[in-house]
């Protein structure tokens, strides 16, 4: 353990007078050991070091061999002297091995000490010194050698090898002390129930690190600036509309709408048709029983004042302001196909289910604000800013005698709640508004306006067949929620946001949304 | 929307001054088009050796059909901008009073019953104009004429020709002409082959193919010309000489081919010898009542409620200041006499979008500009905000589960058919799913039935992630339900997924506690009973479920009672490895998966 060396190095030191060399006095211990230890008093100033970096050399398995056993040419030379009589050069192989008989024989013959007599190898000499076995002795002891060209020599030939070597210098700090306190790494119920954290020291906190990372949830961010809206539209009083409804009617999604039916919304090019189930009911009053009916909010007086909804006056009046006009409108005038309005879609809007609750409210018009975010879908191809399905983001207000300045005004307000101040109305077509406006936003980071939504009144073709009185007039507004959200937090392809393929990490490392400072 | 190219200078011209892209841009914005290019600074193509001159690309609303050419966009500016008042067209019968006709035969009735016509006498083309009429039948054609379905058009050199001219529906075979731009003669079957590939005309062909009988424009010779909603002869052809043009136009529709002649020539008629001046054709069709003169060319009267125009916009205006201000928008309005509430309103035949006097209360508002009128705000009635129920319970189990360290996720409602039922080992009984007619790819077959399909998706994509994943979602499925209107109802569900080295069976189980304890919940069992029983709203507990979208024995269906009643409201197991390989995933991966609708 690195701690272990702290106290013997401040030993060491204490015992001597000098700096100490960390590979003198603590040899056997790894470098990386030897600096965690250093690096723990130097922080406390107990001691100070330096870094000494350098080559050395190391045997390698053949020098440590050689080391211990002696040089190929001084095992043939002591095969040849053993001999006696002289030795065959065939049988040399065979005593001292194949490896040390071929590269010792030339040696010892280079050197001088045999010498060949016919098939007879014969000693040259009484007595040899085996220098490279007394070089690689001093290697081994001193990690180099004094005479550079005989270490050149040993490393060509594989028996040493050169490598990197950390020591320290390490002497005295000004806070040098006999004695390293055992620090504790944290405070503990222990030290709390023992009192020993009277005396203990704990080891200095790094403050330039960060904390644990914590285990966490996560919302998705889509999610976050959802709720955001919602928070929005909360706040400004407004009721939220039963959207848990993908699959609609053609009636209900365009012909209530005043969506004529060659429309080219509704062609197969941009919305999903349903082939089974194969077909709609006309309107109808909803099942008794809907555990999804917002409960009433309203006074008992309002309710009771409620009058049944004719659903078959609706359809009837719906199909009349289509093919021949009515309510002050002359109408498209096209022969209107009720199997055209029986097809099952699924939505290509929230205002589908506008629609419904604006009908639903025909029973005792009051004064009403009604919100919704939901998913819609569009039969559009995939690519960076489009998807099959996307959320729309759908405000309402109904009430007597609204004027558009109010519906601008309260656009104003609304999307001063999230931060953009600064608004301007374009006139636009949609077949259900009339006024139609689409809403700029000026956008700072951009330095340009940027559309952030449409908006209008919608249409007494579509309000008076419904029941509503003529002097009820209703603004209504859409936007994306993925748009805003793009342009906001810089993601430039809505794939990333909204799907299967949107990265785990990017949600779980998403911020929190504040709509109205980012 | 459709976007219109027009010529930078001639438009400028045409308004009397220079705009800079900004001036330009504002004008566009205020009047309701939108400027989307103005080409000055890019590269423009060559054209017949020249550089194309600088374009204006402006987005016209869909409803304004008296937008989508030069003529007109130069017109209405100009009248927006005070410097022009609307033309007065004029009908204008030849001197020897003569109507030129179109008889139509009964066999139209099969195929395309309804013929219009309209003449322009002495008109001048240049290159320009004469571009400009070729684009705007091509852009009606597009927009108003749903790619020629509903309303086509034929214009011809009238005096290569002779009327009385004869609207019939033939045989394909008796039908020989040759066609705009070819020399040879074919019949209507050769035609169709000639054509079948043609890049242009080709997405025509399927309107009347397959009709035994062919709609077909004769002249008094016998010449074809033209065969709608194809293609016109070769021999009544206009050039840029042509003096006097021949307008028919057939169609389905009885109200749209009746704004297609107007717009023709109302946006054309300028360029005659006597401008705005229109010769009216007679169309002889007595089998269906449509014996007629052609085009009507007179404005609609209608009338306005001051009150009502006033009221909308939040302005006081009198009936004298909003007739003057209609006035930029081509109205021609005046105080009614029969009250003082009422406007009389001249809407010009080039508005064919005004219905209702909605649309006059509209154009007020955009003469007197949008960002001129004054502003409020709506705070006179008073509303109670709520949350719609579902979603406020489904919020309390997404924020369980996010404390609990599970990440939401948001995968599509839409999926394959095999994602939904073949690779959970599910079968399809065909009273399940809503299946969808014209998907254009197969990744969108059915909605949803099962949250565990966007689940198992997105751990697919998102293998770099460190493992253990725990992801979540609380959202809708849908079913078919034939006792319903729509034939199929949406359920909310909550549905969990972990991914890791070993199962994650019993973290999945403890999810299923953790909400369940949160709604209230308490677990049962058969040995014990019931856990704080005088506190719960409900009890639940599980049974060992054998499905094979599941490992054997390692899965559970959940059963709740609430106020007496017992519903199976999901399951949680371990999936099967075979599902696994389905979805990719190399790791064993336990769902939940609880219907929430009880708990409402």
């Amino acid at each position: 353990m690195a701690s272990d060396l702290t106290n013997p190095i401040l030993d060491a030191l204490f015992a001597s007078d000098t700096p100490i060399l960390s590979n003198e006095a603590f040899p056997s211990h790894p470098s990386l050991n030897v600096k965690s230890a250093l690096d723990r008093l130097a922080s406390r100033q107990m001691v100070e070091y330096e870094t000494i970096e350098r080559e050395v050399a190391a045997l390698t398995k053949e020098g440590e061999e050689i080391a211990a056993n002696g040089s190929h040419e001084a095992k043939v030379f002591q095969a040849v002297v053993a001999a006696m009589e002289g030795l065959k050069i065939g049988d040399l192989p065979g005593i001292v091995g194949k490896e040390n008989a071929k590269v010792g024989q030339g040696n010892a013959f280079k050197k001088g000490w045999i010498k060949k007599d016919g098939q007879l190898l014969r000693a040259n000499t009484d007595s040899i010194v085996d220098e490279t076995r007394e070089h690689l002795l001093t290697v081994k002891k001193t990690q180099t050698l004094g005479d550079q060209k005989a270490l050149g020599d040993l490393k060509r030939r594989k028996l040493v090898a050169f490598q990197k070597d950390i020591s320290f210098k390490i002497s005295k700090g000004p806070k040098f002390a006999k004695e390293f306190v055992k620090e504790e790494t944290d405070l503990t119920a222990e030290m709390l129930m023992s009192g020993s954290w009277k005396t203990a020291q704990l080891k200095p906190y790094n403050f330039k690190a960060k904390g644990a990372p914590t285990p966490s949830g996560a919302f998705h961010p889509l999610n976050k600036v959802r709720q955001e809206f919602r928070n929005i539209f909360f706040e400004m009083g407004f009721e939220e509309m039963p959207t848990n409804r993908f699959v609609e009617t053609g009636f209900w999604n365009f012909d209530a709408l005043f969506v004529p039916q060659q429309h080219p919304a509704r062609d197969l090019q941009d919305t999903f048709y349903i082939s089974d189930p194969p077909k709609a009911d006309p309107p109808r009053e909803d099942p008794e029983f809907d555990p999804h009916r917002p409960r009433s909010i309203h006074p008992v007086s309002a309710a009771s004042k409620e009058k049944p909804l004719d659903y078959q006056q609706y359809w009837e009046d719906v199909r009349e302001v289509h093919e021949n006009g009515k309510y002050g409108s002359i109408g498209y005038r096209y022969p209107w196909s009720a199997d055209e309005s029986l097809r099952l879609v699924l939505r290509t809007h929230t205002t589908s289910v506008s629609t419904y609750v604006l009908h639903k409210l025909a029973a005792n018009p009051r004064p009403a604000r009604y919100f919704s975010i939901d998913r819609v879908f569009r039969n559009e191809a995939v690519d960076a800013t489009h998807l099959a399905e996307f959320h729309q983001i759908e405000g309402v207000i109904a009430d007597f005698g609204l004027t558009l300045g109010g519906l601008i005004g309260f656009m104003e307000v609304f999307f001063a709640k999230m931060g953009i101040h600064q608004l301007r109305f374009k006139p636009a077509y949609n077949p259900y508004t009339e006024p139609s406006m689409e809403i700029f936003g000026y956008h700072e980071g951009l330095g340009k306006w940027v559309e952030i939504g449409n908006s209008g009144m919608f249409r007494p073709e579509m309000l008076e067949p419904m029941g509503l009185p003529k002097n009820m007039r209703v603004y209504g507004w859409g936007l994306s929620l993925e748009r805003p959200t793009m342009i906001k937090y810089g993601v430039s392809n809505i794939r990333e946001l909204l799907g299967h393929k949107v990265d785990l990490n990017f949600i779980e490392t998403n911020p929190a949304v504040r709509l109205e400072k980012d | 929307m459709p976007t219109i190219s027009v010529d930078k200078a001639a438009l400028f011209k045409e308004l009397g001054r220079e705009y800079t892209t900004e001036e330009f841009d504002e004008l566009c914005f205020e009047f309701g088009i939108e400027l989307d290019e103005d080409t000055t600074n890019s590269e423009r193509p060559i054209v017949n050796g020249k550089q194309e001159p600088p374009q204006l690309k402006i987005e016209i609303p869909a409803n304004r059909y008296d937008l989508l050419c030069f003529e007109g966009i130069a017109l209405m500016l100009n009248i927006f901008l005070g410097r022009k008042s609307l033309p007065n067209y004029r009908l204008v019968e030849p001197a020897n009073g003569e109507l030129q006709k179109i008889i139509v035969k009964e066999d139209t009735m099969k195929i395309r019953p309804l013929v219009s016509g309209a003449i322009l006498r002495n008109i001048k083309f240049d290159q320009a104009r004469y571009e400009s009429f070729i684009a705007l039948q091509d852009k009606l054609h597009q927009n108003l004429a749903r790619q020629r379905t509903l309303v086509s058009i034929g214009t011809h050199d009238l005096d290569t020709i002779q009327g009385p001219f004869t609207y019939e529906a033939l045989p394909p075979k008796d039908i020989k002409f040759a066609p705009l731009n070819q020399t040879q003669e074919m019949n209507g079957e050769e035609l169709m082959a000639f054509y079948e590939k043609d890049k242009h005309l080709g997405k025509y062909l399927h309107i009347i193919r397959d009709s035994p009988v062919y709609p077909v424009i004769y002249d008094a010779k016998r010449t074809v010309c033209s065969l709608p909603p194809i293609i016109n002869g070769d021999h009544s052809k206009i050039t840029l000489d042509t003096k006097n043009v021949f307008i028919e136009i057939t169609a389905l529709d009885k109200t749209k081919v009746e704004i297609v002649n107007k717009m023709m020539v109302a946006m054309f008629s300028q360029y005659t010898s006597e401008p705005f001046t229109i010769e009216p054709v007679q169309i002889v069709s007595d089998h269906n009542g449509e014996t007629r003169i052609t085009p009507d060319i007179a404005p609609r009267t209608t009338q306005a409620e001051v009150s009502y125009l006033n009221e909308c916009c939040g302005l006081e205006l009198s009936a004298k200041e909003i007739s003057t201000i209609l006035t930029k928008m081509a109205y021609n309005a005046r105080p009614s006499e029969s009250s003082p509430d009422l406007i009389d309103v001249d809407i010009p035949p080039t508005r064919a979008d005004v219905l209702h006097q909605a649309d006059i209360m509209e154009d007020v508002a955009i003469a007197y500009g949008f960002n001129n009128l004054p502003r409020s705000f709506p705070s006179k009635s008073g509303t109670i905000a709520q949350p719609l129920p579902i979603n406020k319970l489904s919020d309390i189990v997404r924020t369980e589960a996010a404390m609990a360290g599970w990440s939401e996720v948001l995968p599509l409602i839409l999926c394959s058919h095999d994602e939904n039922f073949a690779w959970l080992n599910r079968k399809d009984d065909g009273n399940t799913a809503v299946k969808l007619a014209n998907p254009k790819t197969l990744e969108f077959q059915v909605v949803r039935t099962s949250l565990l399909p966007g689940l198992l998706k997105t751990i697919r994509e998102n293998k770099h992630h460190t493992v253990p994943m725990k992801i979540f979602e609380a959202s809708d499925v849908a079913f078919k339900d034939l006792s319903l209107e729509r034939k199929s109802r949406n359920q909310r569900h909550f549905a969990a997924a972990w991914y890791g080295k070993t199962s994650g069976f019993e973290v999945v189980h403890g999810l299923l506690d953790r909400i369940m304890s949160m709604l209230k919940s308490a677990f049962i069992t058969g040995e014990e009973g019931l856990e704080n029983p005088d506190m719960s709203d409900s009890q639940y507990w599980i049974e060992e479920l054998d499905e094979p979208t599941y490992f054997p024995g390692h899965a559970a269906s959940v059963h709740v009672r609430i106020g007496g009643k017992e519903h199976v409201i999901g399951a949680f197991g371990i999936l099967h490895p075979t599902v696994l390989e389905k979805y990719e995933l190399k790791y064993p991966v336990s769902t939940l998966e609880l219907n929430i609708e009880a708990f409402l």
